[in-house]
C-alpha cells in the first residue's frame, strides 16, 4: 500500500508568554492510501496541532513529516504552499470559507494557486463537485445565505477540487446537525474509498465510528492506535 | 479564478472600507493638487500684477522722458537763438577803477580817453553790436527847492560800429537840455513830464521818466554826454564804456579780455550778467529739473514694481508656508487614517488569508491581493483627488475671477507634472500608508488562524 502520510517522532512545543506547552510529544503515525483515520482525544491534548503539522502549516521542532513521499518541512515557503495546494485538502469545524465569494468561486478558490489544469476544465471539475455535494442551488450564494451544512460541503468540494491525496478534517461535523454531519462523513469515507487518506481529528465517538481506524491522543502522546494493536 | 477577481469581490463585499480609503487618498491628493494650484494661481496673478504695474511705470517714465526732451530742445532752442541774438552784455573799466566804488556809491573815479570808443568801434576784436561810452557821478539834483542825492549818467547813445551796417539804435540818446529820470528820483522830487530839473547849477526838462527796475537805475538820471563832461569838467574823458549784446558765448569770453586790453592798454573788463544768461539758466533748470523728475520717475517706478514685488512675494511665501504646514498635515492625517483602514481591512481577512495560504496561496500572491487594491484606491482616488484639487484650487485661488485660464496655470511645467503624476503618487502614497498592514497578511502564519 502507498504511504501518503508519515509522521516519525514528531513534537512541537508552544512557546507563549504564559510557558511552554508540549502539544504533541514524540508522535509517530502513519496513513497509506485509502485509510479514513480518526484521532481522537480530550479537549487540548494535541490533535489540532498534529493536523497542522501533517498538513505542511506548522513545522515541528523535531520528527519528520512526509506526505505523498516528499518532506514539506524541507521546503521553501513558496514551494511548500504548491505542495500543499497540489496534495493536501483541508476542512475546518469554522469552515473558513472566504466570504465575498460564492459557493463556484470559493471551490475554484485552490485554482489560482494551483495552476496546472486548464482553466475550463478546472472549472468544469469545480462544477460536478458542486452538484456532487448538493449545491447546484446555492451555486451563486455566498457563504453568508449558507446553512452550516451547506458551508461544511462547500468546504469539501474545495478541499477535494485539485485531486489531493491527503484530506486533513479538523472536527468538521462539530457545528453540523446530525444529518449533516452524517452526509460530511459519508463524504469522506468516500474519498478514501477513492484511493484518498483522510485524517479526521474529532471527539466525537460517533463520528470516529466512521473511521477504518482510530488513534487516541493525550498529552500529545498517542495512547492507543488501532493499526499498531491490529499488527 | 484568479486574484483580479479576489480584489474586485472583495471590494464589492467590503464597499465601505474601499470608499472610505479612497477618500482618504482623494483628500491628501485633492489638498496637494488644490494647494499647488492655488500657489500656482498666486505666480500667475503676480506675473499679472508685475506686467501691469511695469507697463505703468514704463508709460510714466516714457512721458517723463518726452517731457525731458522737450525741455532740452527748449532749452537749447533758446540758447542757440538767444546767444545769436544777445550775447552778454560787457562793462570796460579803467584799470585802476576799482570796482566796488561803482557798486557801493554809484560813482567811479578813473578815467580814460573817450576816443577808445571810435578805437573800439573800428577794430574788429569782437562782434559787438552796440557800444555805450559814459561818465558817472553822484551828484545833488534840485527841483522846487528839494535837493536829492543821484547818479549822474552822461551818455551818447550809440557809437556807430563802421565795419558794420548801422544796427538799429539800442538805446536812444539823450538830447542836450534833456534828462531821463528813475523813477525813484521821480517820487522823491514830485517832477512830471516836462518839468525843471536842476543839476549842478544847469536847468534841464524832463523828457522821460523811467518805469520802477528795482535796481540802482531807480536813481539814475542820464543826459547827453558832452553836457555831462562839460559840468562835471570831464571833457573828452569817460568812465565806462558799455559794450552791449557780444556775439559771442561764454569761453570766448578770455580771448575777448585778451583782445581788448591789447588794443585798449590800461583797461580792465567786468561781465555784466545778461538776461539772455538768465532766461537760459532758467531753461536750463527746467531741463534739470525735468531730468531730475525722469529719475525720479524711475526711482518710484522702480520702488514700486520692487514694493508690488515684495507685497506679492509676501503673499506668496505666506500662502506657501500655510500650504507648506497645511499640506503635509493633511497628507500624514490621510496616510495614518489609509493605514488605519488597510490595518482593519487585514484583520477582518485574517481567517480567508489562513485559508488562502492553507490552500496553496503563496505570499507574494497574499501580498498582490492587498496591494492591488491599493492600487485601485490609489488610481481613484488620485484621479478624483487630482481634478477636485484642480477645481478647488481653480475657484479659491481666484483664477476664474481675473481670467487666468488653466491652460496659463499649466505653463509652468511642475503643476502639469503634478497632475500627470497624481494617480501615480497617490499609488505610491497609499502603498506607503498599508504597506504595513499588507506586510503582516503576508507574513501571516496560516496556523495561527486555522487552530481557533
Ligand atoms: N498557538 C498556540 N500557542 C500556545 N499554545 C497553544 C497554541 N495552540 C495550541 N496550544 C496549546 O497546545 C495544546 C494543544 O492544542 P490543540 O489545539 O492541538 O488541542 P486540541 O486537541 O485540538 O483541542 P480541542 O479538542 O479543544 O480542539 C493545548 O494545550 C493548547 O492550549
Ligand atoms: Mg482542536
Amino acid at each position: 500500500m502507498t504511504e501518503i502520510l508519515d509522521l516519525q517522532k514528531v513534537c512541537k512545543t508552544y512557546r507563549g508568554r504564559s510557558g511552554e506547552v508540549r502539544a504533541v510529544d514524540g508522535v509517530s503515525l502513519s496513513l497509506d492510501a485509502g485509510e479514513f483515520v480518526a484521532v481522537r482525544g480530550p479537549s487540548g491534548c494535541g490533535k489540532s496541532t498534529l493536523l497542522l503539522l501533517s498538513g505542511g502549516l506548522l513545522a515541528p521542532d523535531s520528527g519528520d513529516v512526509t506526505v505523498a513521499g516528499e518532506e514539506p518541512y524541507l521546503m521553501s515557503t513558496d514551494a511548500r504552499s504548491r505542495f500543499r495546494a497540489a496534495n493536501i485538502g483541508f476542512v475546518f469545524q469554522q469552515f473558513h470559507l472566504v466570504p465575498y465569494l460564492s459557493v463556484l468561486e470559493n471551490v475554484l478558490a485552490p485554482s489560482i494557486a494551483n495552476k496546472t489544469a486548464a482553466a475550463d476544465e478546472t472549472l468544469t471539475r469545480a462544477r460536478s463537485l458542486v452538484v456532487h455535494f448538493g449545491l447546484e442551488d446555492r451555486i451563486d450564494h455566498v457563504p453568508g445565505e449558507l446553512s452550516s451544512g451547506e458551508r461544511q460541503r462547500t468546504a469539501l468540494a474545495r478541499a477535494l477540487l485539485n485531486q489531493p491525496k491527503l484530506l486533513l478534517a479538523d472536527e468538521p461535523t462539530g457545528n453540523l446537525d446530525e444529518e449533516n454531519a452524517e452526509l460530511v462523513l459519508t463524504h469522506l469515507g468516500e474519498f478514501a474509498a477513492s484511493g484518498g487518506a483522510v485524517l479526521l481529528v474529532t471527539h466525537d465517538a460517533s463520528a470516529a465510528a466512521r473511521a477504518s481506524r482510530t488513534v487516541f491522543l493525550d498529552s500529545g502522546k498517542v495512547v492507543t492506535d488501532d493499526a499498531a494493536t491490529a499488527s | 479564478m484568479s486574484i483580479t477577481r479576489l480584489v474586485f469581490n472583495e471590494i464589492r463585499h467590503r464597499k465601505l472600507n474601499f470608499v472610505l480609503t479612497i477618500l482618504s487618498v482623494t483628500i491628501a491628493v485633492g489638498c496637494l493638487t488644490g494647494a499647488q494650484t492655488l500657489l500656482r494661481s498666486d505666480e500667475v496673478q503676480t506675473d499679472d500684477i508685475l506686467a501691469a504695474k511695469k507697463t505703468e511705470v514704463e508709460a510714466a517714465v516714457a512721458e517723463r522722458v518726452k517731457t525731458v526732451e522737450e525741455a532740452g530742445k527748449a532749452h537749447q532752442d533758446f540758447v542757440r537763438k538767444e546767444m545769436l541774438k544777445l550775447g552778454f552784455n560787457i562793462l570796460i573799466l579803467p584799470e585802476e577803477q576799482d570796482v566796488s566804488e561803482l557798486l557801493l556809491h554809484g560813482r567811479l573815479t578813473a578815467t580814460m580817453p573817450e576816443s577808445y570808443v571810435d578805437k573800439l568801434a573800428q577794430s574788429s576784436v569782437m562782434t559787438v553790436n552796440h557800444l555805450l561810452p559814459t561818465v558817472v557821478k553822484r551828484v545833488d539834483v534840485e527841483h522846487g527847492g528839494t535837493k536829492f542825492d543821484v547818479v549822474l549818467q552822461g551818455t551818447r547813445g550809440e557809437v556807430p560800429i563802421l565795419n558794420r551796417g548801422q544796427k538799429k539804435m539800442l538805446l536812444a540818446a539823450v538830447p542836450p537840455g534833456s534828462v531821463v529820470i528813475g523813477s525813484e528820483v521821480q517820487k522823491k522830487l514830485g517832477l512830471k513830464k516836462a518839468d525843471t530839473l536842476t543839476i549842478l547849477g544847469e536847468d534841464f526838462t524832463v523828457a522821460t521818466i523811467n518805469k520802477p527796475t528795482g535796481s540802482i537805475d531807480d536813481v539814475t538820471v542820464w543826459i547827453d554826454l558832452k553836457q555831462a563832461q562839460k559840468l562835471l569838467g570831464m571833457e573828452n574823458l569817460i568812465n565806462t564804456i558799455f559794450a552791449l549784446e557780444c556775439g559771442c558765448v561764454g569761453d570766448r569770453l578770455a580771448q575777448i579780455r585778451a583782445e581788448v586790453s591789447a588794443l585798449l592798454p590800461g583797461t580792465q573788463i567786468v561781465e555784466e550778467e545778461a538776461k539772455a544768461l538768465t532766461r537760459a539758466e532758467s531753461r536750463a533748470k527746467a531741463e534739470e529739473a525735468a531730468i531730475q523728475a525722469l529719475a525720479d520717475e524711475k526711482a518710484a517706478g522702480e520702488a514700486t514694481l520692487r514694493r508690488t514685488e515684495e507685497t506679492r512675494i509676501d503673499i506668496e511665501d505666506r500662502n506657501a508656508g500655510l500650504a507648506g504646514v497645511l499640506v503635509p498635515l493633511v497628507m500624514l492625517g490621510c496616510a495614518l487614517w489609509i493605514g488605519f483602514l488597510a490595518f482593519g481591512n487585514v484583520r477582518e481577512r485574517q481567517s480567508e488569508i489562513g485559508i488562502l495560504r492553507a490552500i496553496g496561496l503563496s505570499s507574494k500572491q497574499i501580498l498582490t491581493l492587498f496591494l492591488s487594491r491599493t492600487l485601485l484606491t490609489g488610481i481613484v482616488g488620485g484621479v478624483v483627488g487630482c481634478l477636485l484639487g484642480l477645481q478647488f484650487g481653480l475657484q479659491f485661488g481666484a483664477a476664474e475671477s481675473l481670467g487666468i485660464t488653466v491652460s496659463r496655470l499649466f505653463e509652468d511645467g511642475d503643476l502639469k507634472l503634478l497632475v500627470i503624476l497624481a494617480p501615480i503618487l497617490a499609488v505610491v502614497f497609499s502603498a506607503i500608508a498599508s504597506w504595513l498592514p499588507a506586510m503582516m497578511a503576508a507574513k501571516q502564519d496560516p496556523a495561527v488562524v486555522l487552530q481557533e
